[in-house]
C-alpha cells in the first residue's frame, strides 16, 4: 500500500541483492565440500577440452599411486555414454558415469546426486572428471579442494590466452602428451609465459600418462593437496551421506 | 552454453523475492558481468529473453553492467598493465583481480508491490 496517504496503489520498490547469481550452486557445493573433508576425502576437479586427456590421466594415476595405498574413486562426467567412467574402472578407480544429456558441465548439484551412487566415503582420493570443456565448467563451484586443467600439447601454447577464465580458476594446470612433443611444433616456454598471463600462482606439471613423465610430481602434489586440507593421517569413511543439501 | 542455466537460476531467484514480497510485478532487473565471470553478454541476454516468457519477468527488461577485468599489486597496489603476466614488477607479488572483475550479480530489482 502507498505508504504516503494509505490509499491502496501499489509501489514501485528497488529491491537491492548485489547476490552472485549462483548463490545457489555455491551453498550445495559447500555441502559437498563439508562432506569430503568431514570425511577424510580429497576431491579434485579435473576440467579440460574434449580429448586433453583426462581419462588417461586418471588411468595413469591408479598405477602411479599405488604405492601410497590410496583408495581412490572417480565419477566422470559426458554428455552420453560410460565410456570413461568403463576405463576408470579397468584401471582399478571405482566409478560412477554422470551422463548430462546436453549439458556442458557439471554443477554442485548434479554431483551431490551422483554421489548417491557410489561408496565415495571409502575413498581418500576422489576425482570429478568434468563434461570436456574449457569454458562452461570453469565457474561452477563443485565443492572441490582444488581445480585441476589438463591441457594437451596437441591444443597449442595459446590455449590459455584464448580461454582465461578457466585457467584463472585452476589449482593446477596439468599439460598432457608431452611424450608427442617431438613430433609437434609446441613451445614450452611459450605455453608457460601464456598461463603467466592469466594465472597470478602459476603451477605446471609437464605429463605423459603413456611413458610415466611427470606422475611423480602428479602423485607429490596430490600428497601435498591432502597435507594442505589437513587429511592425512584422517580415518575415511566416518560421515554418512544421509541428508538434504542445506537451502 | 551454460547462459542458459545462470538464466534459470536467475528467475529463480526473482521468483523467490516476487514470492516473499507478495509483488504483483517485476519492472526490471540489473545484473553485474565481470570480463573474467566465464559470461557471453550477448548469449545472456538471448537466453534472459527466451526464458523469461511465461515467468514473472516476462514484461521486465534486463539491464547488465559489464565489468572490465583489472588487476593490481595487492601489496604496492602498482597496476599491472592489461595482458601483462600477472606479478608485480616491482614487489614480485602476484597479483589481485580488482573487484568486480570476475562478478556474476543479481545486483537489484524493481518490484512493484501491495
Amino acid at each position: 500500500m502507498c505508504t504516503t496517504c494509505g490509499c491502496g496503489d501499489t509501489e514501485l520498490v528497488p529491491v537491492e541483492l548485489h547476490e552472485k547469481i549462483l548463490a545457489g550452486n555455491d551453498r550445495a557445493a559447500r555441502h559437498n565440500r563439508e562432506h569430503f573433508l568431514e570425511a577424510g576425502v580429497l576431491a579434485l576437479n579435473l576440467m579440460g577440452s574434449p580429448g586433453a586427456g583426462k581419462t588417461a590421466v586418471l588411468e595413469a594415476t591408479a598405477r602411479a599411486a599405488a604405492p601410497k595405498g590410496w583408495r581412490l574413486g572417480a565419477v566422470s562426467a559426458d554428455l552420453a555414454t560410460d565410456n570413461d567412467a568403463v576405463r576408470l574402472v579397468k584401471a582399478g578407480i571405482p566409478s560412477h558415469a554422470i551422463t548430462t544429456g546436453q549439458a556442458c558441465h557439471l554443477d554442485a548439484d548434479l554431483v551431490h546426486r551422483s554421489l548417491h551412487g557410489i561408496a565415495w566415503q571409502r575413498t581418500d582420493v576422489f576425482f570429478i572428471e568434468n563434461v570436456g570443456n574449457l569454458v562452461c565448467p570453469a565457474i561452477y563451484d563443485l565443492g572441490q579442494a582444488a581445480n585441476v586443467v589438463v591441457l594437451s600439447v596437441t591444443e597449442g601454447e595459446d590455449k590459455p590466452l584464448k580461454y582465461p577464465t578457466m585457467f584463472l580458476a585452476a589449482d593446477l594446470v596439468v599439460v598432457s602428451k608431452c611424450d608427442l612433443i617431438p613430433h609437434l611444433d609446441f613451445d614450452m616456454a611459450a605455453l608457460d609465459d601464456a598461463i603467466a598471463r592469466v594465472m597470478p600462482r602459476p603451477r605446471v606439471l609437464k605429463l605423459s600418462a603413456r611413458t610415466g613423465q611427470g606422475l611423480d610430481q602428479w602423485v607429490a602434489w596430490i600428497e601435498e593437496q591432502r597435507l594442505a586440507h589437513g587429511l592425512v593421517g584422517k580415518v575415511a569413511g566416518l560421515a554418512a551421506h544421509v541428508h538434504a543439501p542445506k537451502p | 552454453m551454460h547462459e542458459y542455466s545462470l538464466v534459470e537460476a536467475l528467475i529463480t531467484r526473482v521468483e523467490a523475492e516476487v514470492h516473499r514480497r507478495k509483488a504483483l510485478k517485476v519492472h526490471g532487473l540489473s545484473v553485474r558481468i565481470g570480463e573474467l565471470a566465464g559470461v557471453d553478454a550477448g548469449l545472456f541476454q538471448t537466453a534472459y529473453d527466451t526464458f523469461r516468457a511465461g515467468t514473472v519477468c516476462a514484461e521486465a527488461p534486463l539491464t547488465m553492467r559489464r565489468i572490465p577485468a583489472s588487476w593490481s599489486c595487492p601489496s604496492c597496489r602498482a597496476v599491472i598493465p592489461r595482458g601483462a603476466p600477472l606479478r608485480c614488477d616491482a614487489c614480485a607479488a602476484p597479483a589481485r583481480l580488482d573487484d568486480g572483475g570476475d562478478a556474476l550479480t543479481l545486483d537489484g530489482i524493481d518490484l512493484e508491490v501491495p
